[in-house]
């Protein structure tokens, strides 16, 4: 594991999310309204939508194609949905967003899937 | 260590305040399961009930006595569930008596417990006749598991019943018994079945279809007494005659079980009074189901009780906002085979009209009550399909002026065409599509209904997805849960919040923030109450749209509560790209535009162009980050965003007019240019598509569009509430006006009126055939300042909605939105090791 800077804490909107591209990884970087930040693979659990995409509310983030409701904290979806998203531990340092990567191939394979339930904690 | 830990829970949980339900039934549960959901820590909850089980949907006894159901089919929650959600439960321990003084509960086998709060859900007692014999073995009455089982077991050695009773409970105790095999005479006190429920003719027809199963009716009959040594052997009559009977049920009705309330000094009448809050007489104590008295009405179905349990859980939640204003209620019997429906009043009296439908060969029987052009009773027999629509009507107080012609034949034909061969859902196979949105067939709604034991639409739309996209099939999975749960399931309540983050309603919210200047969506949350930080997916675009149109240049649009789809002023792909449809006034292109448009395609390399049903070219498969540069390059080139990804005016579809063609009439082409001009950019509570034809051929489709012109020789008619996409409604007709100019002005008051009205996410056409045309017309044909007065605010509110997105963002604004995040150098390398 190892500590990515991914830019600092204010290019991150409120209730809004940014995506970030490692190899063939796309991951979501979520700042909610109470300016928490949080990472997570950018793919829904139902059918891989782009989560970075959708509304975010409270902790929570809706998937824009088919409205399943993200945990941000966990990954999980929430409601009666059963699924979740790899998520990645955050930290924010003199203002910027360092993000916990996977770093052996492991890691990586676990982090990609095999959907929907092989990882449910953190990647 | 553990030690330390127990003291720690302990700690924690003394300080959580102790609810205590007396009642283990289906109103209380209930109660305690809304609160749960809204509140879960905040009580420490014991439960008592005096039948020895978990709670049981007591609405599906009868299928139970006429061996169709289990009693495992029917429980609710089991003893797990209690001991899951941490509560105790005293299970066949009935509370005897309330101690307010000391505020505490004692029980018949004499455990005693304190409360901070307490609800009553004690239900009723079925109501026995005092009549000489009521006490002889063998004499039964209806109301739970118990009375089941001896019934159940009579039937099994005996022969001849009486049921005493024509009503619903009777009828259904009737028809179980006889299942069971034993030869069951109804004895009815009036000349009519279901008196209550039912007028005469379709009374006689459902005595007819009941002796057609086998049950024989003795009515009109007043029993005198029971007749017997210690088993009951007989009913005599006041006439002197009598009928043999081993078994006799009563079922004549029941009244609120207020005996512990009123003993423990709680204001009763003949049920336990409660304010609109629910409370009784003492602000502790809560009260909730059948053994309420609500102003001055006793509820004995389940659809008020579950609305009371809302806001008996909003209280105790300390929301302290859910108010209870009584309920209308529905019936429907729970005889297989047999449909019936009646809401409402049915009888009518001097100031009511009845429309009535009568099909004996089919056995059916449709009345519908009507008082001052709305709904005011309905009683249906043998066809029920729309039971449930003209009960939404009658609760709503929908005027029925509009489509009174077709009121009879049903919701199928008065333009909502989309729930076509809805009559025969209960006898569709299992694996029929229901919701063709996500795929959902009957078989695995019904399976979620009974296994997962859900009472309403918004459970089934959570759990199944059925009903929960574009809505079509809701009438579908509405008579489905009819269906399951014997027909008394709740209903959808006439009063419907914006989402659960509030209890408010889009209209409630839209009337507040006029009122008190609320312009900003943390306004609205704040002064609303919202029960979440920062609301949802649901209320945020809501609210967006409601500040925009109703403080136009003041309100600053908040792009986070917009759909991706309006953020990135394009239509998100299932694949996560995007799509680009540039504008194209009136379908009117050049080759210069067309090789504007090639040219930008072969530059981003878009894989797929099409012409859409809009008359406009779609390049498709776009990469987000692509998509300011493409822009850029379409703004240079003259065009504008198409909002083809909005809830906004989309396209202006024309036909060529009386430029070109030999029928043409007007100049459509030229008017529908000049109609997108004057309204593209505006923001509405969902797509809003308009066309003109220039004759009444009609080849722009203007009459399936939200508004469509039509031009006729003398000038133009004006059509509205079309809908070409999931029900496909055709226009009704508005008006007729003279010049191009009314044309403009009637669409811009039409679309503002929209625009002001409309809830977010209703298109025109349901929008209309909720309030009715004949509001329509009124505010924009006859009432002509008002009209002008709309058109003003439109104008006005254009002058800040025409600005082109793509050559805002194209210039640089909300650059963020496009750009990914870059990864440091390295980053991916060593990911990727």
């Amino acid at each position: 594991m190892s500590w990515v800077d991914v830019g600092p804490e204010n290019a991150l909107p409120a209730r809004g999310a940014r995506t970030l591209k490692i190899g063939s990884l796309q991951i979501a970087v979520f700042r909610t309204g109470a300016g928490e930040v949080f990472a997570l693979r950018d793919h829904c659990p139902h059918r891989g939508g782009p989560l970075s995409q959708g509304i975010v509310h409270g902790s929570r983030v809706t998937c824009p194609l088919h409205e399943w409701v993200i945990d941000l904290k966990t990954g999980r979806a929430t409601g009666v949905d059963e699924g979740c998203t790899p998520n990645f531990p955050v930290r924010i340092v003199n203002d910027r967003v360092e993000i916990d990567l996977p770093a052996s191939a492991e890691a990586r394979v676990a982090a990609l899937g095999p959907p929907p339930f092989a990882v449910c904690e953190r990647a | 260590m553990t030690q330390l830990l127990e003291e720690a829970v302990s700690t924690v949980h003394s300080r959580r305040k102790k609810l205590v339900l007396v009642g283990n039934g289906m109103a209380g549960m209930r109660a305690v399961e809304e609160l749960l959901a809204l509140a879960p820590d905040l009580y420490e909850i014991t439960v008592f009930g005096a039948e020895p089980h978990g709670n049981y949907n007591r609405i599906l006894l009868s299928p139970v006595l006429a061996a169709e159901k289990t009693i495992a089919d029917i429980m609710l929650n089991s003893r797990e569930w209690y001991a899951e959600n941490g509560i105790t439960l005293h299970a066949g321990d009935a509370v005897t008596r309330i101690d307010r003084a000391r505020r505490r509960v004692v029980t018949a086998g004499g455990f005693e417990t304190t409360y901070d709060r307490l609800i009553l859900a004690t239900g009723s007692m079925p109501v026995v006749l005092p009549l000489p014999g009521k006490d002889l073995a063998g004499v039964l009455s209806y109301r739970d598991i118990a009375d089941v089982d001896r019934m159940v077991e009579a039937a099994q050695s005996c022969r001849r019943a009486v049921v005493i009773g024509g009503g619903l409970l009777g009828l259904e105790a009737a028809y179980g018994l006889q299942r069971r095999g034993m030869d069951v005479t109804v004895v009815h006190n009036t000349p009519n079945l279901m008196d209550r429920q039912l007028d005469a003719a379709a009374a006689a027809l459902l005595r007819t279809s009941l002796e057609a199963r086998g049950l024989k009716f003795h009515m009109p009959a007043q029993t005198s007494a029971l007749v017997g040594e210690e088993r009951v052997q007989a009913v005599r009559f006041a006439d002197g005659s009598e009928l043999s009977a081993e078994l006799v049920v009563m079922a004549v009705g029941i009244r609120p079980n207020a005996a512990l309330a009123k003993a423990s000094g709680i204001a009763c009448e003949r049920g336990v009074l409660v304010n609109d809050t629910m409370q009784t007489y003492d602000p502790r104590i809560y009260a909730v189901g059948e053994c309420v008295q609500h102003r001055g009405a006793c509820y004995g179905l389940v659809a008020p009780l579950f609305e009371q349990a809302k806001v008996v859980a909003n209280h105790l939640a300390e929301f302290g906002i859910g108010r209870y204003a009584g309920s209308q209620t529905s019936t429907k019997l729970k005889v297989t085979g047999i449909d019936l429906f009646s809401a409402g009043d049915f009888t009518g009296g001097a100031d009511t009209e009845e429309l009535l439908f009568q099909d004996a060969a089919r056995g059916v029987y449709k009345k519908i009550v009507v008082k001052n052009n709305k709904i005011a009773g309905a009683v249906l027999y043998g066809d029920t399909v729309d039971g449930s629509w003209y009960f939404q009507l009658l609760r709503d107080g929908t005027p029925i002026a509009d489509f009174r012609d077709n009121l009879l034949f049903g919701q199928a034909h008065v333009g909502d065409s989309g729930v076509a061969g809805a009559g025969s859902v209960a006898n569709l196979p299992d694996k029929a599509e229901i919701c063709g949105c996500n795929g959902v067939c009957k078989g695995d709604i019904v399976r979620a209904i009974t296994t997962k034991k859900l009472f309403t639409l918004d459970d089934v739309r959570m759990h199944t997805k059925a009903s929960s996209s574009c809505g079509s099939c809701t009438g579908l999975v509405e008579q489905l849960l009819a269906t399951a749960l014997g027909g008394d399931y709740s209903e959808t309540p006439a009063k419907k919040p914006m989402c659960p983050c509030t209890t408010y309603t889009h209209e409630e919210v839209r009337t507040t923030i006029a009122r008190e200047k609320l312009k900003s969506i943390p306004a609205v949350m704040s002064f609303h109450e919202w029960k979440t930080p920062d609301g949802c997916h649901k209320c945020r675009p809501a609210l967006n749209f409601y500040l925009l149109c109703a403080w136009p240049g003041e309100y600053e649009d908040d792009k986070q509560s917009r759909f991706i789809n309006e953020r990135a002023h394009g239509n998100i792909q299932r694949d996560g790209t995007y799509s680009v449809v540039p504008r194209m006034w009136g379908g009117v292109t050049s080759p210069q535009e067309l090789r504007a448009i090639a040219d930008v395609a072969e530059k981003y390399a878009v894989p797929t162009v099409k012409v859409t049903g809009g008359q406009r070219i779609d390049l498709l498969g776009v990469k987000k980050e692509d998509l300011p540069k493409m822009w850029k390059d379409l703004s240079a080139a003259g065009f504008v965003s198409g909002h083809a990804y909005g809830k906004a005016l989309r396209t202006v579809k024309t036909c060529v007019g009386k430029e070109w063609c030999r029928f043409g009439t007007q100049d459509s082409t030229g008017l529908g240019i000049k109609l997108e001009r004057t309204t593209w950019g505006s923001w509405h509570p969902h797509k809003v598509k308009l066309a003109v034809s220039g004759c009444p051929r009609n080849c722009a489709e203007a009459t399936i569009k939200d508004l469509g012109v039509v031009c006729v020789e003398s000038g133009y008619e004006l059509h509205v509430g079309g809908n070409g996409g999931i029900k496909v409604r055709a226009t009704d007709f508005l008006c007729k006006v003279a010049t191009e100019e009314e044309v403009i002005e009637y669409t811009c008051a039409f679309l503002q009126l929209y625009r002001e009205e409309a809830r977010y996410l209703e298109r025109t056409a349901p929008w209309i055939e909720r309030v009715g045309l004949t509001h329509v017309r009124t505010r924009i044909v006859d009432d002509a300042a008002g009209r002008r007065t709309l058109h003003e605010r439109f104008l006005h509110s254009q002058r800040f909605a025409q600005v082109d997105p793509w050559a805002e963002r194209a210039g640089g604004k909300d650059a963020e939105e496009f750009a990914p995040l870059s990864a440091p150098a390295g980053a991916s390398e060593r990911v990727l090791q």
